[in-house]
């Protein structure tokens, strides 16, 4: 399928919509290969985009562009016609896989992020116990956030990321390799976020997890947006033949 | 010259009666060498951080030097060290040589490329796994060296204390800049370099084995100490 432009607008925000980040022309390779684009793409509205697709598809590439990572080989990313910068970097905020902890305690994990936006003093404190309570870490708080789990580990990386009220919240396989209890209390965290209009773009390959949270869907294979559409859309009639293969547990390559 | 029983057992005399004079050369030994690594460690952990860190033209070549100096000769050192000092250098005008303070300078030159080359190797370790977290929270590069230097304290600790086994063994560059003077300038291994060639081995053997036991000492307080903060910070 053709590279798309489209902005589905997902009416779920529940503050003023995030400005359109587009990608123009994107792409991204190396001397091995290309593995984004080019491609034509723009996310606005509120609510959860999940990018779908199997392995390889550039989907974790792809989102670190967006978020300005990474720097494009070809094209460009805007946010409502600006390039990316550290202001708008600061009005976004990523959580990895692997979830990265500071070698601090996890109380210090979150004051540090907090710090970056500017809270002192009672307001700093204030924010720090309340999100260790939103994050269920309050009895955790002091412990040193490399000892924490897996799952504990993921949810302190949730917390950090959305203590700054992002804008725009990128999340790559946040739940990948993560035990149901995990999976529960870390897509409560997201569902509240995107409830109080932050919006998200997720990656996953899981595509149980696409069909529980996502609002709309894009779908790539080979680094190439193969299909955008609503998510009960996507998800009720697919429109390629690789989209509907991967709905149905079919190998994609 | 003593037989090695006479020597060693001067020696334990020298040491158990607490004799005045090598109190006080030991003294000395310390603060020359613990004011010279902490000025080090000051200089090296911040450059080797930034060169961990910072993307720069020549940063490879700045490795490369920092890495090279870490083998730095010390009579070099001092000489280089006299050369700046001495009433025809630069520095001259200070009155610097044959004092202490000369001593810490011409050990700091020695130290802080180690220290810097540790850090930078240390902290790259590190920078590897925060690389993408921090610039995703905004941190601009020299925000990225101070959390990166917080985070890795502990193992810098090392750093440190490599900087500190070569200063309080080195004889080279001391004893060319503060020449051994009595009361002024004596530490431990220009102490033992003179007595030895002087045939004093007693005196010699009992700073040699002070010498050991304080490096021993204080590494074995600093990896005690390593432990327990690293326990309670990491777990």
């Amino acid at each position: 399928m053709a590279d798309l432009a489209l902005n589905l607008g997902v009416a779920a925000a529940a503050r003023a919509p995030i400005l359109p980040l587009s990608a123009i022309g994107l792409s991204y390779g190396t001397a091995a290969g290309t593995w984004v684009g080019p491609l034509e793409l723009t996310i606005g509205g509120g609510g959860v985009t999940v990018v779908l697709g199997p392995n390889g598809a550039g989907k974790s590439v792809l989102l670190r562009l967006l978020h300005g990572l990474l720097a494009p080989t070809g094209g460009a990313v805007v946010w409502n016609g600006r390039p990316l910068d550290r202001e708008t970097r600061l009005r976004q905020a990523m959580v990895f896989q692997d979830p990265v902890v500071l070698r601090r305690t996890v109380a210090a994990n979150l004051r540090y992020a907090l710090r970056i936006h500017g809270y002192r003093g009672d307001e700093l404190k204030t924010q720090v116990e309340d999100w260790l309570a939103r994050a269920g870490l309050a009895r955790l708080a002091r412990r040193p956030a490399t000892v924490l789990s897996g799952g504990e580990k993921q949810r302190l990386a949730v917390a950090r990321a959305l203590c700054s009220a992002p804008e725009v919240l990128f999340l790559d396989e946040p739940t990948a390799n993560l035990d149901g209890a995990s999976i529960v209390a870390i897509e409560g965290l997201l569902r509240a976020a995107r409830d109080l209009g932050t919006k998200l773009i997720l990656v996953t390959h899981d595509i149980n997890q696409a069909r529980r949270i996502a609002d709309d869907v894009v779908f790539m294979v080979g680094g190439r947006v193969h299909e955008r559409a609503p998510a009960t859309e996507f998800f009720g009639a697919p429109q390629t033949p690789e989209a509907r293969a991967f709905i149905d547990g079919r190998i994609v390559l | 010259m003593q037989d090695f029983g006479e020597a060693f057992g001067l020696a334990f005399e020298l040491i158990f009666n607490g004799d005045a004079g090598l109190a006080e050369i030991v003294g000395l030994s310390l603060r020359v060498t613990l004011v010279a690594v902490a000025i080090a460690c000051a200089i090296g952990f911040p450059l080797g951080a930034a060169a961990a860190v910072l993307r720069f033209p020549g940063r490879q070549a700045v490795v490369v030097a920092m890495n090279a100096l870490m083998g730095l000769p010390p009579v070099v050192v001092g000489l280089f060290v006299y050369m700046m000092l001495s009433n025809a250098g630069p520095l001259g005008v200070l009155q610097l040589l044959y004092t202490p303070t000369a001593m810490i300078i011409a050990q700091g030159v020695l130290v802080t490329p180690i220290i810097a080359a540790l850090t930078r190797q240390t902290i790259e370790d590190l920078a590897g796994e925060y690389d993408e977290q921090l610039r995703s929270l905004g941190v601009g590069p020299l925000g990225q060296v101070a959390t990166l230097l917080w985070d890795a304290r502990f193992s810098l600790l090392t750093s440190a204390l490599a900087g500190f086994g070569r200063a309080i063994a080195e004889v080279g560059a001391v004893i060319t800049v503060g020449g051994n003077i009595d009361h002024v300038t004596r530490v431990m291994t220009t102490a033992i370099a003179v007595e030895t060639s002087k045939g004093n081995l007693g005196l010699a053997l009992a700073l040699g084995i002070i010498l050991i036991l304080m490096a021993m000492m204080v590494n074995g307080l600093a990896m005690t100490l390593r432990t327990q903060w690293m326990s309670r910070a990491y777990g």
